[in-house]
């Protein structure tokens, strides 16, 4: 495919590595320096020109573009990008916006802005935050197949029932199954002998109940649903949308501002959360307000830096776990020594979603794993996927190794895949896939 | 001093209005005509208030007002209407010398402070009366059926309605209805605020008409006797507004369980904010049951009545002692023992009529509470503070501002335990602003401070007068005209009259049932000093 991707800041550039094997991808953007970086960094053509201007485009090629991703800083001008697009050209038009007024009327209208694909930073980050909230114990939870499907990544906690065990004596659960554990920088696909260590990570896939229950074995202090005290400290937007999720869930939770405008102004947004004026890092208060006792502190500066040291002080305090908004692609593995238990780096996961589309293969949903290693996507199966109408057994001698079949959804209803399961066309297969043969994979599926 | 407010505007919009209010007159004179009676007090009425209002519209041909002039217009309006409602009573028992003779000389409204203060209960919708005989024999049906019209008038707002009807008023309308209409602000329903003001009236005139024409369908149903077509159209024209006259002596005792069951439901839509009607009718019906306000209004009001109904049905919410001079005897005491005590259905009835009647400060009875125990009457009192719905006819303080009271209150208890949360006070999902809440702070506090100044005013010119007043009499009296209630207790009962106070005492309630109609704040900001410097 032809895809133009317009702004080459973290997203931009990132979406640009994760196709530029397999497309040919044009980035545009206006900083001259930038361009240069890009055209010796990356195998892309790096132009220098405004998204919005109809000359820009025509240069970049937009006449024979397949797709024109809008990936800007700002929620105007992509909007604008993919209406000039619109005008001119047939391309499949994605754009990344950060306000949810501009979701919401999409979502109303799909031709709404000449945009076919629509992708919310802010939303997109606060909705995996709060799938995490709901599973203390992991570290990345996604969903797939309209929820009916859950892909999990846990991490061994020190002490923990499963250590030292096998694959095979953990897995007391039906509709579970193990695709890999990762340690260190290894990826190792799950096989029934397979001893899990404290620290691995595993990543599993199930009906949700059963991720739930694997959760609940693991980690039996931590229970998934049992968070109660939320505090979210920061009301930047994802802020925001996390405690607007979290309170339509259920939770009634704490969102620490410094701002005595901007905590009016979310304290009118939210009334189903307890919106408190102070500076976070302030130790009397977060003592007297009994920080320590949340189940859970959700650090939603608007600096990595802040993110940390709120996230450390609240470890200090006793906090059972804390999540971390990161918005350098590069620190997140190093905060996540550090101390932070989980930390969401909000650009991954647009570039995920925007990834997502431009798969071959019908992919229809995706969720990244540790920084590209591997990926777990959704696919429908046709009557040409080598999946299909054999038993699974048979299929594996196809497919390269290191891609698992965790899980297959048929008329909506949950089929827990064995050596000898029929997958049919039709059906819907969430795999695991090593990121080293994605790309070979994903045309035969 | 430099006077900076354009006061002529302001007196040339008061003219239009007083012009106008010649074609309201032109009913009791059609009544008046059809019984047979003196046509003398509207005819001179019509005249003088057509003159007054064409001479002062002359002195600013073109009135362009801003926010200031806006109140000062609103305060003189209510003001001016009143002194010209006053007239018919006046010419009515005094006569026009060399043209038309005295009709009612014993008329109680002879006096120019008593037909001031029957004029301004009307037009306020207070309900209090200086009328020595209430009877069709002793006035005529056309001065009756003014005194009914006078309030029907002011229910909705006088300023609303020439709003909704003279063109001239759109442009700085909104400040006006802002002025006049009861509760914090008002709400703008239409884009243009001659269509809203309209609205409002039209739900207003459906209203009346759907009461006059059920209270009618009563009598005709045998239902109801002494209902007829003049009584129907008299009630109608006075429960709307939250008025309370009734043209019977006894309100609405006069009258069967049927019309008292009726009429409760009318004043509780009266007391309710007509916004929410017009949502309904206009294909939101989900909003009047849902409103937070509207609630709480109606459990207040369900509250009460469970509690006073309870003390009547045991008997001790009725009185043990006849008072010398009081409005009630002995037999009349043992009357109402013996159908209230033990009885589910009466004890209801009653106890539902005066509270819902006293919160939405209409003012009927349908029975002397004066002969009611302590219990009861302090419950009732208690019900007088509360008020109607922002939005509505009734008076008083006002259901919202409790209720932002209350949460305001709360939020003060949750931000004392944790100093640094930031709670903003929400009012049917949203936000109050905090500038709003002070103004309701500000307002109830000189509510309560008006009220008590006034009672002790009243104490000491009763004591000038040798007057032997109780302390539940005087503050019923106060809190009944300052509230726009009418009736209070014992002297100025629901049966009984203000007649007994002195010229300069009903001056001075003529004062608060003005400041109390216009909630205050208009009428004092005009007597400030800095409203008429720049």
């Amino acid at each position: 495919m032809h895809i133009i991707i317009v702004g080459a800041g973290q997203v931009g550039s990132s979406i640009a590595a994760d196709l530029a094997d397999s497309h040919d991808i044009v980035v545009m953007d206006r900083d001259g320096d930038r361009v240069e970086e890009l055209t010796y960094s990356l195998d892309v053509l790096a132009v220098q020109g405004d998204g919005t201007s109809l000359s820009s485009l025509e240069e970049a090629g937009v006449d024979e573009a397949d797709m024109v991703i809008a990936s800007t800083d700002d929620d105007e001008t992509n909007i604008v990008i993919c209406a000039t697009t619109r005008a001119v050209s047939d391309a499949f038009t994605v754009a990344r916006v950060k306000n949810t007024e501009y979701l919401r009327t999409w979502e109303r209208s799909e031709r709404a802005f000449g945009i076919d694909f629509i992708v919310c930073t802010n939303l997109l980050a606060a909705e995996s935050i709060v799938r995490v909230v709901g599973i203390p114990a992991a570290r990345d939870v996604d969903s797939f197949a309209g929820g009916s499907v859950q892909m999990a990544e846990f991490e061994i906690p020190p002490g923990s029932p499963v250590t030292d065990q096998t694959v095979a004596e953990a897995d007391r659960f039906e509709q579970l199954t193990f695709a890999a554990i990762l340690r260190d920088d290894e990826l190792e696909l799950a096989r029934g002998g397979s001893v899990l260590h404290e620290h691995d990570r595993v990543v599993v896939i199930g009906s949700p109940g059963a991720v739930r229950g694997f959760a609940t074995s693991i980690a039996p202090d931590e229970p998934p649903g049992t968070a109660e005290e939320v505090v979210i400290i920061g009301g930047s937007e994802i802020g925001y949308h996390v405690a607007r999720l979290l309170g339509d869930r259920g939770f009634k939770p704490r969102l620490i501002e410094q701002d005595p405008d901007r905590a009016r102004l979310l304290a009118e947004e939210l009334p189903k959360a307890v919106v408190m004026q102070n500076d976070a890092t302030d130790m009397d208060f977060l003592e007297r307000e009994h920080i320590g006792d949340a189940d859970f502190v959700i650090a939603a500066l608007d600096s990595d830096e802040k993110n940390l040291l709120v996230s450390l002080l609240a470890r200090r305090l006793g906090v059972d776990r804390t999540v971390a908004i990161i918005d350098t692609a590069a620190y997140v593995d190093l905060f996540e020594t550090v101390g932070v238990d989980v930390a969401v780096n909000p650009r991954e996961v647009v570039a995920e979603e925007i990834t997502r589309f431009t798969r071959e293969g019908g992919a229809e949903n995706i969720a990244i794993i540790e920084s590209d290693r591997a990926e777990v996507m959704e696919v429908e199966i046709d009557a040409e996927s080598v999946l299909a109408g054999r038993p699974i057994h048979e299929s594996v001698h196809d497919l390269p190794d290191g891609v698992v079949i965790g899980a297959i959804t048929r008329d909506d209803e949950f089929v827990t895949p064995r050596g000898d399961t029929v997958i049919q066309p039709g059906d819907h297969v969430v795999v695991f896939l090593d990121t080293s043969v994605a790309d070979e994979a994903t045309p035969l599926l | 001093m430099a006077i900076r407010v354009d006061y002529r505007a302001s007196l040339s919009l008061v003219g239009s209005v007083l012009k106008h209010l010649s074609v309201p007159l032109a009913l009791p004179l059609a009544v008046a005509v059809a019984y047979g009676e003196s046509v003398a007090p509207f005819l001179a009425t019509i005249a003088v208030t057509i003159t007054v209002g064409w001479w002062l519209e002359r002195l600013r041909p073109e009135p362009d007002i801003g926010a200031r002039e806006g109140f000062l217009m609103v305060a003189v309006t209510w003001f001016a209407v009143s002194v010209i409602g006053a007239l018919p009573y006046l010419v009515e028992a005094h006569g026009l010398p060399g043209l038309a003779p005295a009709t009612a000389p014993d008329s109680t409204l002879a006096h120019p402070a008593n037909a001031l203060f029957e004029s301004m209960s009307g037009f306020t919708t207070t309900g209090a009366t200086v009328l020595g005989q209430i009877s069709l024999d002793a006035h005529g049906h056309g001065i009756m059926l003014w005194r009914q019209l006078t309030q029907w008038l002011g229910g909705m707002g006088i300023v609303v309605l020439a709003v909704a009807i003279l063109p001239e008023l759109s442009v700085g309308g909104a400040q006006l209805m802002d002025a006049e209409a009861p509760g914090p602000g008002i709400e703008k329903l239409t884009p243009r605020i001659a269509e809203t003001a309209r609205a409002l009236w039209v739900a207003y005139l459906g209203f009346t008409v759907l009461e006059i024409v059920l209270l009618y369908g009563l009598h005709r149903a045998g239902m109801a006797p002494g209902m007829g077509v003049y009584n129907a159209v008299a009630h109608g024209l006075t429960t709307l507004p939250t008025g309370g006259f009734s043209p019977e002596a006894r309100s609405i005792e006069a009258f069967s369980a049927a019309v008292q069951w009726l009429i409760i439901p009318f004043m509780v839509v009266a007391g309710t904010n007509f916004a929410l009607f017009w949502h309904a009718l206009t294909g939101d019906p989900k909003r009047l049951p849902g409103d937070s306000e509207f609630r709480f209004y109606v459990g207040a009001m369900a509250v009460l009545t469970g509690l006073v109904a309870a003390v009547l049905f045991v008997g001790h919410g009725i009185s043990t002692a006849v008072p010398a001079g009081g409005t009630y005897d002995a037999a009349y005491l043992d009357g109402i023992r013996s159908t209230l005590v033990g009885h589910v259905e009466p004890s209801l009835r009653h106890a539902a009529f005066q509270v819902v009647s006293l919160v939405t400060t209409t003012g009927y009875a349908s029975i002397d509470f004066n002969a009611w125990g302590p219990s009861a009457q302090y419950l009732l009192l208690f019900g007088m503070f509360i008020g109607g719905s922002a939005g509505s006819t009734g008076g008083g303080i006002k259901v919202v501002r409790w209720y932002i009271i209350l949460k305001s209150i709360r939020r003060e208890l949750f931000t004392t335990a944790h100093p640094e949360a930031v709670r903003p006070v929400r009012l049917a999902g949203r936000t109050v602003d905090e500038r709003a809440i002070r103004g309701v702070y500000a307002f109830t506090l000189l509510y309560f401070v008006l009220f008590f100044v006034a009672t002790a005013l009243l104490f000491l010119d009763a004591a000038r007068m040798d007057l032997s007043l109780s302390v539940l009499e005087v503050m019923s009296a106060v809190a009944a005209t300052l509230g726009n209630v009418g009736p209070g207790f014992g002297l100025v009962g629901p049966m009984g009259s203000y007649l007994d106070f002195s010229s300069p005492a009903k001056l001075f309630m003529i004062v608060l049932m003005w400041i109390g109609r216009l909630e205050i704040l208009p009428v004092l900001v005009v007597l400030t000093p800095e409203y008429w410097r720049q």
